[in-house]
């Protein structure tokens, strides 16, 4: 069993590929929060006045509160005021009009990581928002989506050009008061993706941020507003990854999404943000609030994530079902390794009739990982015929890790239906034993397995995305015969 | 093809296998046969390198190279072929995505080219047909609730479709009904040419009905006490184990 641990382990200890620092002139004010950072952000960011006010409610919520302590996980004690607040890449201009504009070394960092802005705007079929430290650097295929009235640009430009739609969406779904870091995150976050789909529009192409973190001792937070008015759909990619460094940094996002009657969302996520060295030093805390309202009658959102990075996630994909006949889905792949600690899942929240909720999720564990589901099922009083499936299933690489489950589930209508599946597996020695009696290498029969396991959430991805999402987690196509 | 000399393994501490002695050529079909604990499958999955066995003495001459020194799919990748006795269940893993893996594995080590999805359906169709099997079976997962016949048939399947030089069959009899075997035997039978060997490991003589022995070896307490032509195995299930080792 040793052996096999060992070279299970080598297989998992492959490096990092996305820990490159770009050099590049930063304007950043100096670490610490105070109201008058604040004021500086919402400034530096010409906004109206109604943000900065919005803003600093919730930094006066937050400097009340303190820091949850519920989560399975561990860390040293955040010192908020170490972070710097906001950092952006310098630019020559205020307002870029083309990617023309963007300064080079930024289009090449992308470039690096697999994202050709200059081409992804030649290429149909996703546009993208590259969000960088704490600014949004380039959006893609701006032009063609306003043909249909799409909006998809950066929190910022939003902020300006449709403030009215900012006023009555924003913290609609998350309020600032909503939890510790939503509340920290309302305050300071800087950019981020706007996504307005109008009536009656089906959007004619992915849409996806890449985010990605640069700067030292920079705390990333970043804001996404996605708004499907009636009949529309959309489907939505993001990405994360940062350079590997030996501080922690924090990433607190805050995600709404708002659908409307018989609107859909897809919103997917790769996530790997870098998850510290083998010794378990350095990584980002990713602390995120991701929260989505079907509003409207046969509404319907769907999160999609796959977690691979990050030193510690912490993030619970939610869906208020307040639209009658609802639907909410979310479908998790987390992999922790080394002495990355996980602790996700969801909120599914019944509050209309014949609600309907789906949960899968896949937790991988290996090294000295740690891996938590954490999910709610809440079925209010007026829901009536409410349903929920849930299936958590762990699968363990290795005998020092863990995996956990902490299934919450709350019915106050006696019409619901619940049901919960959990599993918990190993890779067994026979099963790699098998592959490679079949002259597959190790390492090609562990992606094969981790992959079989994973199956069910990796279809739910894009296409472009599921492939991205194989290779991230170190394997070969599954299903491309037959 | 394949020389055993002086073979002993132990799994930990406790020696299994105490000194076999086992030539075989090309074209022949051997069969060991003995009573459980005798060290069979040991002898097997020794073969096919399994990291659980320490071999503790003697040596292993594959086809010229120290099998010994090769890790199981390098092994496997030479042509060497275990079909399982308990084949085992991997959830969410289609079958025709192992089968086109382990087929490419091989071509790789050959300097070949991956093969194409069009000629790789074309390929296992008429492999399937072999084992009297429904295409239906590539696409679930490998071997997930498949009765134990279907597994053995899996496992035939496999074989027919990677054409091992040495296939090692462990207790590929057990559990099957008379017509399974006889798909099963029909099958292995097809394969055999006079390039190829085949080891068959089994308990009972049934199986030797249908899949005739060149030479057929009694192993008891981790040695080979006798070898014999095929009649060894009739004359053993008319004395049975006990009145052939004393």
């Amino acid at each position: 069993m040793d052996n096999r641990n060992t070279q299970i382990n080598q297989f998992l200890n492959k490096e990092y590929e996305h820990g490159f620092v770009t050099s590049l002139e930063s304007d950043a004010l100096a670490p610490g929060l105070n109201e008058d950072v604040i004021r500086t952000i919402s400034a530096k960011k010409n906004e109206p006045d109604f943000m900065l006010q919005w803003r600093l409610k919730a930094y006066r919520h937050w400097v009340t509160m303190t820091e949850p302590a519920w989560a399975h996980v561990h860390y040293p004690p955040i010192s908020y005021q170490d972070i710097v607040y906001y950092s952006a890449p310098k630019q020559k201009k205020e307002a870029l009009k083309s990617l023309d504009e963007v300064d080079p070394e930024l289009l090449r960092t992308y470039e690096k990581l697999g994202i050709s802005l200059k081409e992804q705007e030649r290429l149909a079929g996703v546009a993208v928002d590259a969000v960088f430290d704490s600014v949004s650097v380039a959006t893609t295929f701006k032009e063609k989506l306003k043909e249909k009235g799409i909006i998809f640009c950066s929190f910022s430009d939003a902020v300006q050009n449709h403030p009215e739609l900012i006023k009555q969406y924003l913290g609609s779904v998350v309020p600032y008061r909503d939890n510790f870091f939503a509340a920290l995150n309302a305050a300071v976050f800087t950019d981020g993706s706007f996504v307005y789909i109008p009536k009656g529009v089906r959007c004619p192409m992915e849409l996806s941020t890449y985010f990605r973190i640069n700067a030292a001792n920079t705390g990333q937070f970043e804001r996404t507003l996605i708004i499907a008015d009636v009949g529309s759909y959309v489907s939505y990619l993001e990405g994360c990854t940062a350079p590997m460094r030996d501080e922690n940094q924090l990433h607190a996002a805050v995600v709404e999404l708002i659908a409307l009657e018989k609107a859909e969302i897809k919103y997917s996520t790769v996530q790997n943000w870098y998850p510290g060295d083998k010794d378990g030093k350095g990584g980002i805390y990713n602390f995120v609030t991701k929260r989505g309202a079907c509003r409207g009658d046969h509404s319907k959102i769907s999160w999609t994530q796959i977690e691979t990075g990050s030193a510690i996630t912490w993030k619970y994909p939610s869906v208020l079902l307040q639209g009658d006949n609802s639907i909410g889905e979310f479908y998790s792949v987390a992999l922790t390794n080394h002495h990355q600690q996980a602790d996700t899942g969801t909120k599914m929240y019944h509050i209309g009739k014949n609600t309907k909720s789906t949960i899968i999720s896949k937790g991988i564990s290996a090294g000295q990982a740690q891996n938590a589901y954490r999910g709610l099922v809440s079925v209010l009083k007026g829901a009536q015929n409410a349903r929920n499936y849930t299936q958590c299933d762990s699968l363990l690489l290795g005998p020092d890790c863990g995996a956990h489950t902490f299934p919450y589930i709350e019915v106050k209508n006696p019409t619901a239906q619940i049901e919960h599946e959990a599993s918990t597996s190993k890779i067994s020695e026979e099963q790699l034993f098998y592959c490679q009696q079949r002259g597959i290498n190790t390492e090609d029969a562990v992606s094969m397995i981790v992959n079989g396991f994973c199956k069910q959430v990796i279809k739910q991805l894009p296409m472009e995305f599921a492939v991205e999402a194989q290779k991230l987690l170190g394997l070969s196509l599954e299903g491309s015969v037959g | 093809m394949i020389e055993i000399r002086g073979l002993e393994a132990a799994i930990g501490e406790k020696p299994i296998l105490k000194g076999i002695d086992l030539t075989i050529k090309a074209g022949e079909i051997h069969a060991i046969m003995g009573p459980n604990g005798s060290g069979k499958s040991t002898l097997s999955k020794i073969l096919a390198g399994h990291p659980d066995y320490t071999v503790t003495g003697g040596s292993i001459r594959y086809q010229g190279i120290d099998l010994l020194t090769l890790p199981a799919d390098q092994r496997a990748q030479q042509g060497i072929f275990l079909a399982f006795q308990y084949p085992v269940e991997i959830p969410g893993v289609s079958n025709i995505y192992l089968l086109k893996a382990a087929l490419n594995a091989k071509r790789r080590a050959q300097g070949l080219a991956e093969i194409d999805a069009f000629d790789f359906m074309q390929l296992i169709k008429a492999k399937l047909a072999l084992v009297q099997m429904d295409e239906k079976f590539l696409h679930r997962a490998v071997n997930a609730g498949f009765s134990g016949g279907e597994k053995k048939r899996n496992e035939i399947l496999q074989m027919a479709l990677l054409e091992p030089t040495l296939a090692i069959l462990d207790e590929t009899d057990s559990g099957l009904d008379i017509d399974a075997l006889k798909i099963v035997a029909q099958g292995v039978n097809s394969l055999h040419s006079k390039d190829n060997a085949i080891l068959l490991i089994t308990h009972y003589q049934r199986l030797l009905d249908y899949i005739i022995p060149d030479h057929v070896h009694i192993l008891s307490n981790g040695k080979i006490i006798r070898s014999g032509d095929a009649s060894l195995a009739t004359l053993l299930e008319t004395k049975g184990y006990a009145g052939i080792i004393q």
